[in-house]
């Protein structure tokens, strides 16, 4: 009576497609997205302040967008940088997805803008799962939050291509674990880079702009060990994955592979049409 | 709560098969959900039963595959279930993981096609 239908589709297929054009069209215009996660409270928006200031001191072209489930109150705080920035509200959604993001460039992304910072909603757990065709994944976790806030949220960390310690002047008086906190770290993304910023003392501001620059220039990233293809992946019910959408393979968050030579269609978008 | 995001990727998906197929209802959809995918199946069950209403899979069952997660040593080839959190960190040498063997699937398998819809099906039942 019944017909069963092997389906093998990847959930966030759709995502990960739209995540892979964006890419290709940001590279092809010349510009690298930063995709900025954190919880609520972590000083990512300080933090993005002092780049974007930074970033216009050394006339680095720069944008922001800023997501938020409500309240234009970072978009304001970042706009006094004098860069583009661009307020998201997601009314609730608790993260970006490809899709979203590439409708709110289009017609905006000012030409010519290198960097792209896109803080995302403060959370980490539901958006890690989503690819926004960013080179650049930054992870952060402030001082105050604990060494073990990595094995808490092992997705997140575990797919950054770089990890900032946020609020490092603080580190002396929370009692801070540093160590603990890498070894953390490394255990859930081994060779993962970690700095340590402030946005009081202005430590590591320079770094992670200088990271980001090194990317433009088409330095390799950080490939983390999740988020990388598996040669002999195979499911667990014994059959092998002949298919070419296992979820492995189409998630990988693979900036070296996609910046510089991805096979660009500069038809595909409006990002790379209008301007 | 990402997972609603999910339930309603994994129903288009259906959703788009069913027309493929001339499907005029479903009567479950099998996930594979891997250890590291970062989703919570109890949330994503719940999110699947409102995702389907008003769709062909309204009254569809969900079954969720759990896939453990394992990794390969680069160094030494040990292989090496990495558990919750997870640990990436070999636990016969001092290298780490080259990769993921399994754990990071958010796949659906399987749909099963039903005759008529679930409303019908219950008040056959009933
Ligand atoms: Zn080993």
């Amino acid at each position: 009576m019944c017909r069963t239908v092997d389906l093998q589709q990847a959930v966030l297929a759709r995502n990960d497609g739209s995540a892979r054009e964006l890419r290709a069209a940001l590279t092809a215009r010349g510009t690298v997205a930063v995709n900025l996660l954190s919880s609520p409270g972590s000083g990512k928006t300080a933090l993005l302040e002092l780049e974007l200031g930074l970033a216009r001191e050394r006339a680095v072209p720069v944008a922001a967008l800023t997501a938020d489930l409500a309240t234009e109150n970072d978009a304001t705080r970042l706009g006094r940088s004098g860069v583009p920035v661009k307020q998201v509200l997601t009314d609730g959604l608790c993260h970006l997805e490809a899709v979203m993001l590439a409708g709110h460039l289009d017609g905006w992304l000012p030409e010519p803008t290198r960097l792209l910072f896109v803080e995302n909603v403060g959370n980490l757990v539901c958006p890690a799962s989503y690819d926004l065709g960013e080179s650049l994944r930054v992870v952060l976790a402030s001082v105050t939050e604990g060494e073990d806030k990595p094995l808490k949220y092992p997705t997140a960390f575990g797919l950054a291509n770089l990890v900032l310690v946020t609020k490092s002047d603080l580190a002396a008086a929370v009692d801070f674990d540093e160590a603990g906190f890498r070894a953390n770290v490394a255990r859930v993304n081994p060779g993962v880079e970690v700095l340590l910023t402030s946005a009081r003392t202005g430590e590591g501001v320079g770094a992670l702009l200088d990271r980001a620059l090194a990317v433009l220039e088409g330095a390799p990233v950080h490939q983390p060990v999740m988020g990388r293809p598996s040669a002999g992946h195979t499911h667990s019910h014994g059959q092998v994955d002949t298919h070419s959408h296992g979820p492995v393979d189409t998630h990988g968050h693979a900036p070296v592979d996609t910046h510089g030579h991805a096979p660009v269609d500069t038809h595909s978008h409006g990002l790379v049409d209008r301007h | 709560m990402h997972e609603m995001s999910i339930a309603v990727a994994v129903v288009e998906q259906v959703e788009q098969a069913a027309r493929e197929h001339g499907a005029v209802a479903v009567e479950a959809v099998r996930l594979q959900v891997g250890e590291l995918a970062g989703v919570v199946p109890d949330a994503l069950d719940f999110c699947f039963s409102l995702a389907c209403a008003d769709t062909v899979l309204a009254g569809a069952e969900l079954t969720v595959e759990a896939v453990p997660a394992r990794a390969r040593c680069a160094a030494c080839a040990t292989e090496w279930a990495v558990g919750m959190p997870p640990d990436l960190c070999c636990p016969r040498c001092p290298g780490v993981a080259g990769e993921l063997l399994t754990g990071r699937e958010l796949q659906i398998l399987d749909v099963r096609w039903a005759e008529e819809p679930a409303l019908a099906r219950a008040d056959q039942e009933g």
